[in-house]
């Protein structure tokens, strides 16, 4: 075969040799990689296109991964979806409450009131209640910080143990800074520190002083305490300016006592009669029988007065000091004489003299040992105004070289902060415990957080021989210490808090109140009570011996009948008390149980004044700020007109203006300390001279809650008497409408379409006493908890949207004479009555929400509730207008996972936040109606119990939120079906003999109405007439 | 006994032929569309536009943008929805009662008004859809769907889900007797493309007209089915509004919980369709030409009727009044006396103003055979329909019961905004269908122009 040499090239560049060419000269298939050709074709477009695309629509479909590990070892006692209850107690300051607190896969949720204690006796507040947010709260601090920096606690123990060493070996002084410390346990802490460091002194303060009383007990029994007082045995009660169901010093406690002789029914037709002389509309005054409106400047000459009487009908000599037609005063006087023995005056004022005079009227009305025992002291208020004004001067004077502020904030909350916070800078050592970084804290060249009440372990004695243990619901969240584990490891001796506390129970009191139980026993029952009582010994009798003639030409000079000028009633916020809690939302949005407004600091003026101010507070919460001077200091705030505010006054709050506050409270209000003034060695919260008020142009809007005063005399709404006339007949204030028919006038109610549903099982309903309502809010705030109730910030409440499930509407009375008089009936008195009528869902038998849904989402159970089933509602909102008690709430936005409800809702907001939600209680979405749904998932809860354990349920076993929190025991919630169940007793409920499970049952207490009775949706929430004990006036 | 009847005046002004009626109806569509017309276009694309971004916002956001509240939950979405939905009664009234009564004035101004009715009522319909907290839920969840919800069913209680059934069976009934008058015409539309060579238009026109042919049978059928569909009209305009009254009259709010509704409604919708129509029309028969199918004598016998219902309406209005004082039912005494002299009394006396006092001037043969007069009353009309549904609706709420819950409604921009929306949806469809479909009834009009030409010279 012939090799012709013949080459076939397969193309022009085989031929030419192409040096391209030769190099993929071996491959069949030459592929020019992108990095060879930088021009991407349009084939690699579309490739890259198709697989982005692709990408992204398949990154798209996947649902975002949430984690949920499961436990590897079961905790003993952790259950998923059974919750665990644990006794503690809230304190904050020296406010205290035993509390049970409920946690569910290691979270508490929940707190409710401990009914074993004797102190707080199973109330709670609306403050207790909130707290379980404060423990999630983002403002929080993290870990120590020395500086601004974040520190390791090691770095800062050692920093400080060596500073404090310096200052030691200097022989500097060395001040523990603390509220008032109830627990025994830290005080022996604070002890070791102090055994260290023996220049050490512990100062306590309050910010809101008690101090007078204090010294005022000194003078008159020579015994710096504070008593117990018991409400409950008083007949009359009479208070001068001291808020005692609202802030006074155990308010908890208070109401309990207060409300046991407010209850009235055919049997017991007695009650107490309570005269309250202030300026400010209290709480408490809101609930008097008689209210006088006194100005500060009048305080002390009334208490003098009121001794005088007091004194002129007891045969002791009068003094110098008092004061002329105070409407009531007589009456009352001698009334509290006649009542003696069963008689209480307390007085808020926190001068010493005018307590003087208070405890002189208190002796011969023979108080001690009836109403007041001064054996049981209690402790909630140790503060010392005068060692705390001297320590802000040492700190000034460069006086003291070492500081350690134990949870408290005095750089907010004393009037002398702000020296206090430019003192600080020269301190060489400065410490805060405090679990947030507030203006204390900021101050401060060390933080050691101390954990929350909730983390922690702790004991407290808050009345003597009454004692109250803390144990941790949860390990801590952050890297924060127990303080009184801190103070230890600075004083050399680091212990564990808990052991220290333990040993300390066996040392004290095991030995008394062991019982022949094994330690380790003992403390067990203990720490499962969650409290402890020991035997308190004989009372002793205490001998008047104070100088009432000293202090009433003291109060002459002091006080002045005829003040003409404004004068400042400052008063701590029922909300966020002294604004420890300001970050709290809970509490921010809860509406004052007077004015209604929510998120907003305001000074309150008389309806007088504000018409010769020209400030114009429209019904829309439309107003004006008002620049208030007050010993040299100028204050802007906005103006809300207030029934019932004494002319010539203008009430404001403290708790506001806090400067370094997680987002919640920022920017809000202004800080009122620094107005407050030392008087007479005690810090007063009144300004009575040098006060003046201008009114500015600049407009402002409140968010209230209520923006409509009076019910308008519509007895369909609030029905009630008074106590004189409820003897003669137990049905006074009652209003019996009647339906016509065309021959006849029958109740509303017996003409129906419908026939109803039987309630074979259960038939809940609910009672709620209007004289036992003192309108505090706890239930709303419990109700919020429970439910997972979004809160929504000020404008949404400027916009008439919040979300409360349950709101207390609050009534003034009018002048008005003729109820057909609109006009007139729309304003309230200038010295109004108040009522407070707690609003829910009243779950109706005869729903008119229920017809009106186009696709069923709320309907009625087989056991007479209201039902809402969110995910059926399309939100037409056809319920919510035909609801004739405007109850129900709509989800005007998403408020989880929406930054615009960030600030005001974190619990929704916020991964820490989102921790304290309920989980057996659904986070409703946007566009949907919710309601109260009477704690549905409490009484699943109960039932399943029930049904586990093979037997009914038990009446008092299923509790609602808002019942639980009632600390006056106003609500009622229970079985209708259930003939011997509470409610069943207290409403006389009688079945029907024909149909004995008909809806409609007979209701035989006389006090006993359905809201809106004449329009025939029949409620299941019964109210009881509001029965008040003064003297009929002719009207 | 004899009687001579004297001649009537003809409908049609004139003397228009038949092929009078043909050229000068069909002009409109076949012509360009004038500059005029280009701008009422043009804005009311920008009203549709605001509308949409309106709705947009809401929809991402929440009903929370508009100024509802706790206690006002209805205000300017249902207020808007009532309203539209009573301007969507003229047309099916005068084409169906009408019709039935052979008032054969009706026929110049049947198809504007059926086409009103359509655009209107799906106007009405977007508010009760918009304003659901979950419209991509309850716009089929409001319908009884057999499901998989395990056996979830609509509420038959609910007057909402009544206001379902009566506004979609009253939309398809109108659209498809508007859609029934219309065929004739497109065919002559087509017949005249056809002529005139543009062959697109024919073939659309044609597709339209489902290849109408003309003859006398179809003739016959299709009388026989108008007919009977005036005969399933006349009821649903009766219907429809007393049901949307049921809305409140079932209710239990002071105000709302009212029997009369439902006759007072009807006549209010009647009162405000008519309203309507004239403004509509008046603007059409100016833009278009129409003068001498539109007449005086058609605008007066409309103010005629207006007088009419606006009477009754305003006797309603005055027994709801009586009612309450002889009822002796205090809630219900109180919502009225806040009707008139509470914080919204402006919009009762508007109210009051325009639709009681307002129509009385068409008792002066001058005003109400005066075109600009007449223009400005329908307006006036219309905006006093919006007040009494205002009235009706946010005065029964803000203020009910319970004294502690009453407050304010004040609306937002978005509000507006969907109220913007459904005009610029409705200009623009009507606008659409003034240029593209005949805007009076060709066929019908033949039939009552005079047979011989009397052209005036």
């Amino acid at each position: 075969m012939n090799d012709t040499k013949k080459t076939y090239w397969k193309g022009i560049q085989q031929l030419k040799n192409d040096p391209a060419f030769v190099k993929n000269a071996d491959k069949e298939f030459v592929d020019l990689g992108v990095e060879d050709d930088p021009r991407h074709s349009r084939r690699d477009f579309l490739k890259m296109m198709g697989f982005s695309v692709a990408a992204a629509s398949l990154a798209a479909c996947e649902a975002p991964v949430r984690k949920a590990i499961p436990y590897v070892n079961k905790p003993v006692d952790v259950d998923p979806s059974i919750p665990n209850y644990y006794a503690s107690t809230y304190v904050n300051g020296g406010d205290y409450c035993s509390i049970v607190v409920k946690t569910r896969e290691g979270r508490p949720i929940k707190i409710e009131g401990n009914s074993l204690s004797k102190v707080s006796m199973g109330g709670t507040s609306a403050q207790v209640e909130a707290s379980v947010l404060s423990l999630y709260d983002n403002y929080r601090l993290r870990g120590p910080k020395a500086g601004a920096d974040s520190a390791s606690w090691e770095d800062v123990d050692k920093a400080i143990t060596g500073k404090l060493g310096e200052i030691s070996a200097a022989g500097g002084q060395i001040r523990i800074v603390s509220n008032t410390i109830l627990s025994p346990s830290t005080k022996a802490a604070i002890g070791r520190f102090t055994a260290k460091y023996p220049t050490t002194v512990h100062v306590q303060y309050d910010p809101v002083s008690y101090t007078g009383i204090t010294k005022a007990n000194e003078a008159s029994f020579g015994k710096a305490m504070i008593p117990s007082y018991d409400f409950s045995k008083a007949r009359t009660i009479v208070s001068v300016g001291a808020d005692f169901l609202g802030t006074w010093l155990a308010p908890i406690e208070f109401t309990k006592q207060y409300s046991e002789n407010r209850k009235v029914s055919e049997k017991v037709t007695t009650m107490s009669r309570h005269y309250q002389f202030e300026s400010n509309l209290s709480l408490t005054g809101a609930n008097a029988d008689y209210r006088t409106m006194i100005r500060p400047s009048q305080q002390g000459l009334v208490v003098a007065q009121l001794y005088n009487i007091i004194a002129g009908k007891a045969g002791r000599a009068s003094v110098s000091a008092g004061i002329d037609k105070v409407a009531n005063l007589e009456k009352a006087a001698n009334e509290l004489w006649a009542s003696r023995g069963q008689a209480l005056v307390v007085c808020g004022s926190n001068d010493k003299d005018v307590q003087v005079l208070v405890n002189g009227i208190n002796d011969m009305l023979g108080s001690y040992g009836t109403t007041i025992h001064a054996n049981k002291t209690v402790n909630f208020r140790q503060g010392n105004d005068e060692a705390m004004a001297a320590l802000i001067a040492d700190v000034e004077a460069n006086k003291v070289a070492g500081v350690i502020f134990y949870n408290c904030n005095p750089v907010f909350d004393h009037p002398m902060g702000a020296k206090l916070e430019a003192a600080l800078k020269n301190v060489s050592l400065s410490v805060s415990t405090s679990s947030t970084e507030d203006e204390t804290a900021s101050a401060s060249g060390y933080k050691a957080p101390d954990h929350h009440y909730l983390e922690s372990w702790n004991d407290f004695e808050p009345k003597t021989n009454s004692f109250s243990l803390s144990q941790p619901a949860i390990t801590p969240i952050f890297k924060t210490r127990q303080a009184q584990e801190s103070l230890m490891t600075w004083a050399g001796e680091p212990t564990e808090y808990f052991a220290f506390l333990k040993e300390n129970w066996r040392n004290w009191y095991y030995g008394t109140a062991g019982g022949g139980l094994s330690f380790q026993s003992f403390w067990d029952k203990c720490l499962y009570d969650g409290v402890l009582d020991l035997s308190n010994g004989e009372a002793e009798t205490l001998t008047f011996s104070g100088d009432v003639d000293a202090a009433a030409s003291a109060i002459s000079t002091n006080y002045k009948s005829n003040n003409t000028g404004f004068e400042l009633a400052i008063y701590e916020s029922y909300a966020i008390g002294n604004g420890s809690q300001a970050n709290n939302p809970l509490l921010q949005e809860l509406p004052d149980p007077i004015t209604k407004a929510v998120w907003d600091h305001y000074a309150t003026i008389s309806q007088k004044d504000a018409a010769e101010l020209g400030v114009d507070n429209d019904a829309e919460g439309r107003t004006q700020y008002i620049n208030i001077t007050a010993g040299g200091k100028t204050i802007k705030v906005p103006a809300l007109v207030q029934p019932g505010q004494a002319p010539g006054t203008i009430g404001i709050a403290i708790g506001y203006g806090r400067t370094k506050v997680g987002v919640v409270a920022a920017n809000m209000g202004v800080n009122i300390y620094p107005l407050v003034t030392m008087v007479n060695g005690s810090l007063n919260f009144n300004v009575t001279s040098g006060v003046t008020v201008a009114k500015t142009d600049e407009a402002y809007q409140i968010a209230q809650t209520q923006i409509h005063q009076t019910y308008m005399g519509r007895s369909s709404v609030i029905q009630e008497s008074v106590l004189s006339e409820f003897k003669k007949d137990p049905h006074a204030g009652r209003e019996f409408p009647k339906i016509t028919k065309w021959d006849e006038k029958v109740d509303p109610g017996t003409v129906s379409l419908w026939k109803g549903h039987d309630y074979l099982d259960h038939h809940w309903g609910m009672a709620i006493d209007l004289n036992s309502c003192t309108g505090c809010g706890a239930c709303i705030v419990a109700c919020n908890v429970e439910n997972n109730v979004a809160l929504v910030g000020k404008q949404e409440v400027i916009n008439r949207r919040e979300m409360h499930w349950l709101r207390i509407d609050r009534y003034y009375s009018s002048d008005a004479t003729d109820i057909s008089n609109y006009e007139q009936l729309e304003h309230a008195a200038e010295n109004p009555e108040v009522v407070f009528q707690p609003m829910l869902c009243q779950h109706c038998n005869n729903a008119p929400c229920e017809t009106v849904c186009p696709v069923a989402a709320t309907t009625h159970s087989t056991e007479g509730l209201n039902q809402m089933t969110y995910n059926r509602c399309i939100g037409t909102r056809y319920c919510a207008n035909n609801c004739p008690y405007k109850v129900r709430r709509f989800n005007w936005f998403k408020y989880h996972d929406n930054q615009q409800f960030y600030q005001a809702n974190p619990a929704m907001n916020t991964d820490l936040g989102r921790m304290v939600l309920n989980p057996d209680v659904t986070v409703r979405s946007r566009g949907v109606m919710e309601k109260c749904s009477f704690c549905v998932q409490r009484i699943q809860a109960g039932k399943l119990n029930a049904k586990r354990e093979k037997r009914t349920v038990k009446d008092g076993e299923i509790v609602t939120a808002c019942q639980a929190s009632c600390t006056s025991g106003a609500i009622l919630f229970g079985d209708l079906n259930d003939e011997n169940s509470q409610i069943s007793k207290l409403l006389q409920v009688k079945r029907n003999e024909k149909r004995p499970n008909s809806p409609d049952k007979q209701i035989g207490n006389p006090r006993a109405y359905r809201v809106l009775e004449d329009i025939g949706v029949k409620p299941n929430i019964y109210y009881l007439t509001k029965i008040k004990n003064k003297d009929l006036t002719n009207a | 006994m004899q009687v001579s009847s004297s001649l009537r005046e003809s409908l049609i002004t004139g003397g228009k032929t038949v092929g009078d009626v043909s050229e000068d109806i069909s002009r409109q569509v076949e012509g360009k569309p004038t500059q005029l017309w280009w701008m009422a276009f043009g804005v009311s694309t920008v009203l549709l536009l605001f509308g949409v971004y309106c709705m947009s916002i809401t929809l991402w956001e929440g009903i929370g943008k508009w100024g509802l509240n706790k206690t006002v939950g209805w205000a300017w979405d249902i207020t808007n929805f009532v309203w539209w939905v009573g301007i969507g009664h003229a047309g099916t009234l005068i084409s169906a009662i009408l019709l039935l009564f052979r008032q054969k004035w009706r026929m110049s101004i049947n198809r504007a008004a059926e086409a009103m009715t359509i655009f209107a009522v799906i106007c009405a319909a977007s508010f009760p859809l918009i304003h659901m907290g979950r419209l991509w839920l309850g716009f089929y969840w409001a319908l009884p769907l057999p499901n998989a919800f395990g056996s979830l069913w609509v509420n038959f209680n609910s007057p909402l889900l009544w206001d379902v059934f009566a506004i979609s069976t009253y939309f398809t009934v109108s659209l498809v007797f508007w859609y029934m008058g219309l065929i004739p015409d497109f065919a002559v539309i087509r017949d005249r493309a056809v002529r005139m060579g543009h062959k697109t238009r024919a073939a659309v026109y044609n597709a339209m007209s489902f290849g109408w042919s003309g003859g006398a049978k179809t003739w016959m059928r299709y009388e026989s089915v108008a007919l009977i569909l005036a005969g399933l009209s006349t009821p649903l305009v009766l219907s429809v509004h007393t049901i949307v009254s049921f809305d409140f009259a079932t209710s239990v709010i002071p105000g709302w919980h009212t029997t009369i509704f439902p006759p007072y409604f009807v006549a209010g919708a009647i009162f405000s369709g008519f309203a309507m129509v004239l403004t509509l029309l008046l603007i059409t028969r100016k833009v278009f030409k129409l003068e001498d199918y539109i007449t005086i004598y058609h605008v007066e016998l409309m103010n005629i009727i207006i007088i009419v219902t606006g009477s009754i309406v305003g006797i309603a209005y005055i027994t709801e009044f009586f009612i309450a004082w002889y009822g002796q039912v205090p809630a219900e005494q109180y919502a009225f006396i806040n009707r008139a002299f509470g914080p919204y009394w402006w919009s009762y006396w508007c109210m009051m103003t325009c639709n009681v006092i307002s129509p009385q001037l068409f008792w002066i043969k001058k005003i109400r055979t005066s075109l600009v007069s007449t223009f400005v009353l329908s307006i006036i009309v219309n905006i006093g329909m919006w007040f009494e549904r205002f009235v009706i609706i946010v005065t029964s709420l803000h203020r009910d019961y319970l004294p502690s819950s009453w407050s304010m409604f004040y609306p937002t921009m978005y509000d507006l905004g969907e109220y913007i929306l459904t005009f610029g949806f409705f200009f623009c469809a009507f606008l659409l269908f003034a240029k593209f479909f005949p805007v009076i009834n060709m066929a019908e009009v033949k039939s009552i122009i005079k047979s011989s030409s009397e052209k005036k010279h």
